[in-house]
């Protein structure tokens, strides 16, 4: 039984995984990758950790998502324009290699012998266990994360709104339309100039 | 019968190189960036199997981490993405070339 909830979460993640890198538009990639995520979350469900999966449900689907679909909407949900500079093979080769690291690693995998899983009781991957083991074993870990999240706040918060090219006040706008007013009268004596000498001492004087 | 191991691991080294495949492949830095959630949580995954291979929750622990550190990831890549659209600039990566050597 457990099987085939295995497989069929199995195939709805890589067939969501290929849809993310392959559909054109990011706003489908992105919901493509909420049906990646929740098949991962059944996944860990078969793997007894129920408190990471609904973390999983929570803050990627729920959190970090929501973000991506916000900006994808205020972005626009523009394609790539053109073919970029890549020469013609590189794609070709990007996707052999990806094919090659996936078949070495599966071939690995199922040569290697991991022995029996563990005997779990019933409280493993509950809120109990895993919170009690990050206030104490892994409570720096825990604080350096709260760290680094609040540090990407404020990172965010200079990026969204300290990007602003600052707007002229009045007096500015004057002395900027005056120096520009200048440099249009200087740059059309020069070409005067130009004009009025023979090509070869201009192109010489240049 | 419940899926053993390996085939987690396959499955989680199936997605990671499908998601550095996306990563290599797609110019539009949103969809790097997506392709970048997919091979952190095949990662998740690969940590959680272990985890219950071996019977202890260091893993989840791990897991748990590695979610933390993906959304100060995406909120500073997705406030980049942000300041490029409102300098004007293109959001392509092949076209992002200013430290290009």
């Amino acid at each position: 039984m457990s099987l085939v909830v295995f497989f069929i979460a199995a195939i709805a993640a890589i067939a969501s995984a290929v849809a993310v890198v392959a559909q054109r538009n990011p706003f489908v990639s992105a919901l493509a990758l909420l049906g990646n995520l929740a098949s991962l979350a059944a996944l860990m469900l078969l793997l007894e950790a129920q408190f990471v999966a609904a973390a999983q449900i929570i803050v990627y689907a729920g959190a970090i998502m929501v973000m991506f679909l916000f900006v994808i909407a205020y972005v626009g949900p523009k394609s790539e324009i053109g073919a970029g500079d890549r020469k013609p093979w590189q794609p070709v080769l990007a996707i052999v290699a990806g094919i090659l690291i996936a078949v070495q690693v599966v071939v690995v995998v199922f040569g290697a012998s991991f022995g029996e899983a563990a005997a779990v009781d019933a409280t493993y991957g509950g809120p109990g266990a895993i919170g009690a083991a990050l206030v104490t074993d892994y409570l720096l870990a825990f604080e350096v994360v709260s760290v680094v999240l609040f540090l990407a706040a404020v990172a965010g918060v200079v990026f969204g709104t300290g990007a602003r090219p600052r707007r002229l006040t009045a007096d500015e706008v004057l002395v900027k339309e005056g120096e520009s007013a200048e440099a249009r009268r200087r740059a059309a004596s020069r070409a005067l100039i130009d004009a009025a000498r023979p090509a070869r001492t201009g192109e010489a004087g240049r | 019968m419940s899926p053993e191991l390996p085939f987690f691991l396959a499955l989680s080294a199936i997605l990671f190189t499908i998601g550095l495949t996306g990563v290599l492949l797609r110019r539009s830095p949103l969809t790097i960036l997506l392709s970048l959630e997919i091979m952190l949580n095949s990662v998740n995954l690969t940590l959680v199997a272990f985890s219950r291979q071996v019977g202890g929750s260091d893993g989840q622990v791990f897991a748990l981490i590695v979610m933390g550190i993906a959304a100060a990831e995406v909120v500073v890549g997705l406030g980049l993405v942000v300041a490029m659209t409102r300098r004007e600039m293109v959001l392509d990566t092949d076209e992002l070339r200013t430290l290009n050597g």
